[in-house]
């Protein structure tokens, strides 16, 4: 450990590729966990099936690329079959769970997350699976740094879908009628708003985001029928640390979690990386809490 | 006479909205002090800032001297101030007498009390205040299912039965069936005279406080407006415009 | 509290034949026996995850972490009081050098069995201090976390066999049928497990437990001292979760840190789906919530082999959505609509 931290400290041009490398993949990380906070603003139900969506995501589009479809036509395959499925489990689990303990709805998805990994095991194979991509790499500072081209664009589409959907929130009707249930249900039922509707169509995009950025990532990285949940729980933390509904802050915690990430995996072995995503949580949990605390209140 | 409850520039805000501005009240042991004030003049967060369920930006309180006002809510609870809310705050899923039995002065109470069955006594306890309600019928109850004037009623027997030093009571006449207020009244009295029992009490029901309280304190807009005895406060100007200006 | 207060002779003939059942099942069952023991394991499971989930109203999705542990300490301890621990994991606990004859592998389960329920109690102390503070899904979501990291640490320390796992003692031929002791091992925990809950909730402690399940912050201000009532509560749990953790160690033989030890996917989420549809916050609950799911689980690996996470899966979310009281809570609340309507 103590040597590694060693190499990092002679080979600084490492560090600057960890770091580049580790915002990379937070923009897939924000992408998800917007999706989160959208859901869990609107409907109060933490979906633990996150992760799942974003590993479906990634491998409807492996199994389209192996047809041959191009990365432009695979990302909106995979968002539409996530539409498709968040609306089939909006109607067949979601509904029954609004407004009822949050106790039931974590475990009901945790129920969906469960039933998803293995069924994705058996259409998809349970082996790790990368997108084969061809787009190369740009080689800096003597080739110490290594940017493929492909992170880079997963990076600004993965960016670019959340603006579109902060944009979409704030100006179209739609947006207007999610934002306006998530204040006030009550309020916006009586001005005619379907909530019902309303949560609907936040489960199923929310999907949507999980499918296009798992396919998106599918890319650049592995994707693993199994691999689901270290997506949640850092779409989790991401939420906690960046709060509900601000994109700015989701973005910034998800490249921050991307960076520190990096940084541990080659710190401590690669072995630990997914071991320090939940140490970290629990650490920020603790911290947070902690802090209120001393104001007389607690996470709840 | 120094005070048991000395509340001195105690402020408190929300965002913009100060609800507490420097109000100051004292509640000398063994009294009946009523709190008054229209909606949303900051009597529930003054509540709230002397148990400790919110931090408040400036002020002291001092319950017996002591300083309580950077205690948690369960430090200043074994203190010996304890209260009731506004809307009834029970424990659902017990039975009304199991609710009186889990509230009996536990901060008396060494912990290893707390793996005990409750013995006779405390069933006795238990069953005394819980007939001292009216409620002593309804001890298998669920307290979930008793009806909201009930849940009431239990609250006030379960803060009876924990003995505390003080007593502050949020509205305790609200919901009740108006037949029963003048009972509760009385019991509050007794409760006074015969345990000896210090009272702080928010109550909107005019003729309930004016009854009850020997010395009252009027609060609007987060400040307080004025204070003195029932028959000085009916006839405050101020208090008088307060009440009609809001109303 | 007035259910469990009562030792009426009637209930204390349901206890004899329910013990004397305990005792014939596996001799009459033989066939079973690996399932029967599970599920005595299984009910400890469940009834340890009611305490803190069911009883106080903390749903914890990690108690894995104390089953993984207790796996784990036990493991150490059967193996580290005879051999170097390290050496016995690099040889995959095989070879001519690592045996152990009757009266080593009896100390180490005599001794392996309480240092694994004190380790995971002293965990327990030591997380709960920590994230008892946070409420609801906070809570929730923190402890998979920690079931989830544990894990993950424990596949990478070598010393404990990394993630090939670890073997536990191969019992000595001498023995004789070591299943069997298992069987009555896990028996006594489970006995033991349940009558010193059935104490506990006849207990002021029980009904602090249930008060602040029901509204805590009101707890609080009634001057419970809910911090340690719940770090309590949680210890005593994770006792037990570490004893069966133990002996579900010795069942198996072989520790994978992912897939036996600290299995949140499998038992971490089993034990909540137990309680949960026998009837969350009740003692008969997840006793009868485990013995059903063992006999679903039974049938899902027979008959659906390769699709029985699927199976489980759409049966947690069954139980989360369709029947969140479960059987025992189900009857219950008949009783309690009845009470209701004669009170009006």
């Amino acid at each position: 450990m103590t040597s590694n931290l060693l190499i990092l400290y002679e080979a600084p041009a490492l560090g600057l590729q960890l770091a580049i490398d580790g915002i990379l993949i937070g923009a897939v990380f924000a992408l998800a966990a917007y999706g989160m906070a959208l859901v869990w603003g609107v409907t109060n139900i933490i979906n633990v099936a996150q992760g799942e969506f974003v590993m479906l995501g990634g491998l409807i589009s492996i199994l389209g690329a192996e047809h041959g479809l191009p990365l432009w036509l695979t990302v909106p395959l995979a968002a539409a079959a996530l539409y498709a499925l968040g609306w089939l489990l909006f109607y067949t689990v979601i509904v029954h769970l609004l407004g009822r303990d949050m106790f039931n709805s974590v475990l009901a998805t945790f129920g969906i997350a469960i039933v998803m990994q293995q069924v994705m095991a058996h259409v998809f194979g349970a082996a790790d699976r990368i997108a084969a991509s061809s787009l190369g790499s740009w080689f800096f500072l003597d080739n110490f740094v290594v940017i493929s081209k492909m992170k880079v664009v997963v990076f600004a589409a993965c960016i670019g879908l959340g603006l579109t959907l902060a944009w979409f929130l704030s100006r179209s009707r739609k947006g207007q009628a999610i934002r306006a249930v998530a204040q006030k249900p009550e309020a916006a039922s009586i001005l005619g708003i379907e909530t019902r509707k309303v949560y609907c169509l936040t489960y199923s995009l929310n999907a949507a985001i999980c499918g296009a950025a798992g396919a998106l990532a599918a890319t650049a990285y592995t994707i693993q029928p199994y691999g689901g949940l270290s997506y949640t729980v850092r779409s989790f933390m991401i939420v906690v640390v960046a709060g509900l509904g601000n994109l700015g802050g989701v973005i910034w915690a998800a490249l921050g979690l991307g960076v520190a990430e990096n940084f541990a995996g080659f710190i401590l072995g690669t072995q630990y990386q997914i071991a320090f995503v939940f140490g970290l949580l629990v650490a920020v949990l603790v911290f947070r809490n902690w802090r209120l605390r001393r104001q007389r209140k607690h996470l709840e | 006479m120094t005070a048991m409850l000395q509340v001195t520039d105690v402020t408190k805000a929300f965002g913009g909205v100060v609800a507490n501005d420097a109000v100051s009240i004292s509640v000398p042991q063994g009294a009946i002090v009523g709190l008054i004030g229209p909606n949303g003049s900051g009597k529930t967060t003054l509540f709230n800032a002397i148990t400790g369920a919110q931090a408040i930006d400036a002020g002291s309180i001092r319950f017996e001297g002591q300083e309580i006002s950077r205690l948690l809510t369960g430090e200043i609870a074994r203190a010996g101030i304890i209260r009731t809310y506004q809307q009834p705050r029970i424990y659902g899923g017990l039975s009304t007498r199991d609710n009186m039995l889990v509230s009996a002065s536990i901060r008396r109470g060494s912990s290893p009390s707390l793996f005990r069955r409750a013995n006779a006594k405390a069933i006795a306890w238990a069953d005394e205040l819980l007939d001292f309600v009216g409620l002593i019928e309804k001890r298998d109850i669920l307290a979930g299912d008793l009806s909201f004037g009930q849940q009431k009623l239990l609250e006030l027997a379960m803060a009876l039965s924990n003995e505390p030093r003080m007593l502050l009571l949020d509205e305790p006449t609200a919901g009740i069936n108006p037949i029963l207020i003048d009972s509760v009244i009385e019991r509050l009295k007794v409760a006074n005279s015969k345990f000896g029992l210090t009272l702080l009490v928010i109550e909107h029901n005019m003729p309930v406080i004016m009854d009850l309280a020997q010395h009252i304190y009027c609060l609007a807009h987060g400040s307080l407006l004025a204070d003195g005895t029932p028959e000085a406060i009916q006839n405050d100007a101020n208090v008088l415009d307060a009440y009609l200006g809001a109303a | 509290m007035a259910e469990y207060r009562a030792l009426t002779p009637k209930r204390l003939l349901l206890i004899a034949s329910l013990l004397a059942v305990g005792v014939a099942a596996p001799l009459v069952l033989p066939a079973y026996q690996l399932q029967l023991t599970e599920l005595l394991l299984f009910i400890v499971f469940a009834l340890a995850w009611d305490l803190v989930g069911g009883q106080m109203g903390y749903n914890s999705f990690g108690n894995v972490l104390f089953v993984g542990l207790g796996m784990y300490g036990a493991a150490i301890v059967q193996v580290g009081l005879f051999y170097d621990v390290g050496l016995y994991n690099a040889a995959r606990g095989g070879g001519t050098q690592f045996v152990f004859d009757v009266p080593q592998f009896i100390t180490g389960l005599a001794l392996g069995i309480p240092a694994a329920a004190l380790i995971s109690a002293f965990a327990a102390w030591l997380l709960g201090s920590l994230v008892l503070t946070m409420r609801g899904h906070y809570f929730a979501i923190c402890t998979l976390g920690l079931g989830i990291a544990a894990g993950q640490i424990a596949a990478g320390i070598p010393w404990i066999g990394a993630g090939s796992g670890m073997l536990t003692p191969n019992p000595p031929e001498a023995l004789g049928d070591v299943a069997l002791l298992l069987y009555y091992l896990a028996l006594g925990l489970a006995i033991t497990c349940a009558l010193t809950f059935a104490w506990l909730l006849s207990t002021r402690f029980g009904l602090a437990l249930n008060a602040i399940r029901d509204d805590e912050d009101k707890a609080e201000a009634m001057g419970l001292k809910t911090h340690a009532a719940k770090v309590t509560a949680w210890v005593i749990a994770a006792g037990f979760l570490g004893a069966a953790g133990a002996l579900y160690g010795n069942v198996v033989r072989f520790i994978d840190p992912v897939q036996t030890a600290f299995a949140g996917a499998t038992i971490g989420v089993w034990m909540i789906l137990m309680a949960l549809l026998g009837g969350k916050g009740t003692l008969a609950g997840p006793i009868v919530g485990a013995i059903v799911f063992q006999i679903m689980k039974e049938l899902f690996w027979t008959y659906l082999l390769g699709w029985q996470r699927v199976a489980l899966g759409l049966l947690i979310i069954a139980v989360a959505v369709f029947f969140p009281a479960g059987i025992v809570g189900f009857i219950r609340e008949r009783g309690s609509a009845k009470a209701k309507e004669q009170n009006q």
